[in-house]
């Protein structure tokens, strides 16, 4: 809305770029604050991670000073995290350090956590990149997280899971798009009856189907790639931090990672990517040049429900091995922020995915721990903090599609 | 939010113009009439008669019919139900049932209320479970302190605390759309899972809440006598009807004064009709959505208190995140009462009457299991909301569109 404004920048100027260069510096000097007073470095003194974050707070400062609002606030923010959690770890006994902190650990899970994550904001990006508010996105994801469990363990195999999962997907996306395309019912309001029916059907069939034995323990799940070649990659640190970070990857993972790329190319390469941008900017002006609007919208809030039933699929027959009523846990809501965090693009989809799974992967970390064993349920609810902080913290500075949440009337 | 794409032509004629059936229709529901959502209900309700007849393959009417003597409605049938009773049937079960029914209308009617003046400032307020949660923590504590107190100012001191935690929690998501423009559907779902967390953590294992007598089991203390609202119809021990429903029923007549006649209402209003011109006209937009939100989560705090003082009277995990989804049916109570206080009075009735016959205690599983109710509930409740939330029905929008559509090109064959 405001942030319209900011299109008006003007390009090219290197001494712009310059600075927003320092803005970017500032940003990973916060990173780094925090991260020297964890493992493997653990600096014990309090000055180490102070200094190297109020550098972060005079990056910051500079940019903002010339008219980087927004990257100079972020350094801003980066360098304050930094300081005080890397304060914090300085004080905290070693021991528990370790508990935590394994970095192998902890970023293969946020890579399992964003995963799902990924899938469903890429799919929201080619609804709300057309034009159409996707909050159903957890729906969608609740009912590919069902039909794979169901199409498994019908079919006997994970693709027929798979298959059946993105069907059904697209299929309660197909809805949303009927009552927000062509019945112009508001977006919002259609995109969460979307997910009181998936709840209600994916619980219904569930109960009806499996009652209370749950979904049979043998249900074919999707492969995971043993990459154990990684650890021969010198140096040996590298390699076996490789070998313990990826390892085991699920196909989804990597799936998900190429879905990122492809939606990338599609979306800003292609003339179809073009079709879809400028039916969520200018719908008019699209249907004036002969593209049909209904028909990219169509296409495109389908697709996006196909996309978000990949994650429940994953979800369901490649992390859990199980299907439980309403599993997704507002996984699609996370993946909405991811999306608008990422300022509707794929790449920075995936890094707000990351950040939030890494949030997610804290969590059975810090109950390694014993003494903060009580505490578990409050680690639980990091990442939907994280998610508040981030949404509340970026949005206005960035940009949405203009023509995003309108229905579009023909002449 | 729906205004349709701006464009250089004026939009589609108001439908009154072309009085068809459909236009009526329509003209009845702008007036607030109670045509759509009847026919909205009937048409969900028909939907969900087809699932049970090809899903689970029983029989709709004996489903339906057992649900509605599950929720107790039958006992406004008294020479049906309760004329002829049998000697050791101390209590009439149609009775028991109608005050499960009324209870849970309590909580409907608020967490409805809490959407709907969110609405009425152009608002989605889908936080209701986690301004409910903390409407619970904070009744209970209030109920567990000042025991000393005398029963009614500890009840109206709980009830406004739950009320004043609402407030607050759902504030948070007011103050970030009024600062930062956050949307507040992600913020108060968001907020939703927090307040789970948080109220799983207050109650569970080694947190502050916890009753230290109960040994393993994630529940808090009992609110003292003086806190719980007492029972005028009913068995305080079968969970009889509690005060709480006047409550509710003075919630929704506060809803409709604020709403129509004070000016705080007639800004909130002003600003979910239009914020650009609301803005205009002097109004701060910004305030209007701090204290729209605020005011809907005191409707889903003072919830929380109802069921705690009501019934609950402790708080456990399963209170806190299986229960407290019930906020989320104040969704389809809204929107299928039109966000008016009358309409929202039936709409809680309807779905009260729904969950209550539909539950595990009520259903006879003879005819249906209760488990498939209870998600064919939620079936319905989407379909009520899907099917509202297009503003149109659907058996009648195309014959609309269609007449719309040969009308213009009548009056306009440029």
């Amino acid at each position: 809305m405001t942030a319209g404004v900011e299109t008006a920048r003007p390009a090219g100027s290197s001494r712009i770029s310059a600075i927003k260069n320092v803005g970017i510096v500032g940003i990973a000097l916060g990173a780094l604050a925090f991260w020297i007073a964890l493992p493997p470095v653990t600096t014990r003194t309090v000055a180490a991670p102070l200094a190297v974050g109020v550098a972060a707070l005079a990056c910051g400062i500079a940019a903002i000073a010339r008219g980087h609002g927004r990257v100079g606030w972020g350094a801003v923010a980066s360098g304050l995290v930094g300081m005080l959690g890397g304060a914090f770890a300085t004080r905290a006994a070693t021991i528990h350090l370790e508990d935590v902190i394994t970095w192998s650990t902890l970023v293969s899970l946020a890579l399992v956590f964003a995963t799902p994550l990924t899938f469903a904001a890429i799919g929201g990006m080619f609804s709300e990149r057309s034009g159409v508010v996707n909050i159903g996105l957890e729906g969608m994801m609740l009912m590919g997280a069902f039909f794979a469990a169901w199409g498994a363990d019908r079919t006997g195999s994970w693709v027929g899971g798979l298959a059946i999962g993105m069907v059904a997907g697209a299929l309660l996306a197909l809805i949303h798009a009927i009552f927000s395309i062509h019945l112009r019912a508001d977006q919002i309001v259609s995109g969460t009856a979307v997910i009181l029916l998936a709840w209600g059907v994916t619980g219904f069939l569930y109960n009806d189907i499996y009652g209370d034995a749950g979904t049979p323990g043998n249900l074919p799940s999707i492969p995971e790639f043993d990459l154990g070649w990684l650890g021969s990659i010198p140096p040996a640190t590298l390699g076996n931090f490789l070998e313990e970070t990826f390892g085991q990857t699920s196909l989804m993972t990597l799936l998900a990672l190429a879905l990122v790329v492809v939606s990338y190319v599609v979306m800003f390469k292609t003339p179809l990517g073009l079709r879809i941008r400028s039916c969520g900017e200018h719908p008019r002006a699209a249907d004036t040049v002969g593209i049909s609007v209904y028909g990219v919208r169509y296409a495109s809030v389908v697709t996006s429900g196909a996309l978000a039933a990949l994650g429940g699929v994953y979800l369901s027959i490649g992390f859990n091995h199980s299907f439980t009523e309403k599993m997704t846990a507002g996984m699609g809501f996370i993946a909405l922020a991811a999306l608008i965090f990422g300022n509707w693009r794929p790449f920075g989809a995936l890094a707000a995915a990351l950040l939030f799974g890494f949030a997610r992967a804290l969590e059975p970390q810090l109950q390694n721990v014993e003494s903060w064993a009580n505490y578990s349920e409050l680690f639980a609810a990091l990442p939907y903090l994280v998610t508040l902080v981030a949404v509340a913290g970026v949005i206005g500075r960035t940009l949405p599609p203009a023509a995003i949440g309108r229905p579009y009337v023909k002449q | 939010m729906s205004e349709p794409a701006a464009s250089a032509h004026p939009p589609d004629r108001p439908p009154e113009l072309y009085p068809s059936f459909a236009g009526r229709l329509l003209l009845a529901q702008r007036v607030g009439g109670v045509l759509t959502p009847l026919l909205t209900a009937m048409l969900a309700f028909l939907i969900g008669g087809l699932v049970v007849l090809f899903v689970a393959g029983k029989n709709p009417l004996g489903t339906y019919k057992a649900i509605f003597n599950g929720s107790g409605l039958n006992w406004l049938f008294p020479w049906e139900t309760c004329s002829v009773r049998h000697p050791s049937d101390e209590v009439c079960t149609a009775a028991t049932s109608l005050q499960q029914t009324l209870i849970l209308f309590t909580i409907l009617a608020l967490t409805g209320l809490a959407v709907a003046f969110a609405f009425r400032c152009g608002l989605f307020n889908i936080g209701g479970q986690g301004q409910y949660i903390v409407g619970t923590v904070a009744a209970v504590q209030m109920g567990i302190w000042f025991e000393a107190l005398p029963a009614l100012p500890h009840i109206v001191l709980a009830v406004a605390a739950a009320a004043v935690a609402g407030a607050l929690w759902a504030g948070i998501a007011g103050l970030l759309k009024a600062t930062v423009g956050a949307h507040e559907v992600i913020t108060t779902i968001m907020l939703n899972w927090i307040a789970l967390w948080v109220g799983s953590y207050l109650v569970g294992f080694g947190g502050p809440l916890k009753d230290p007598a109960a040994g393993p089991v994630p529940v808090s203390r009992e609110v003292s006598e003086s806190a719980t609202l007492p029972v005028f119809w009913g068995s305080p021990l079968l969970q009889g009807l509690h005060i709480g429903v006047f409550v509710a029923l003075a919630a929704l007549i506060v809803y409709r004064l604020v709403l129509t006649r004070t000016t705080l209402g007639y800004e909130v209003r002003a600003v979910g009709f239009n914020p650009q011109a609301a803005a205009y006209g002097g109004i701060s937009v910004a305030r209007s959505y701090f204290l729209a939100m605020a005011i809907s989560g005191a409707f889903a705090g003072t919830a929380g208190a109802m069921d705690i003082l009501g019934w609950q009277l402790r708080l456990d995990t399963t209170a806190v995140q299986s229960y407290s989804q019930i906020a989320f049916l104040g969704i389809a109570v809204a929107l299928l009462g039109r966000n008016a206080a009358v309409g929202i009075f039936f709409a809680a009735l309807v779905f009260g009457a729904l969950r209550t016959g539909a539950s595990t205690r009520n259903l006879d599983p003879e005819v249906f299991r209760p488990e498939l109710a209870g998600n064919l509930t939620e079936i319905i409740q989407g379909l009520v909301v899907l099917f509202v939330g297009a503003e149109l029905l659907v058996l009648y929008v195309w014959q609309s569109r269609r007449r719309l559509r040969r009308a213009k090109v009548r009056r306009a064959p440029a």
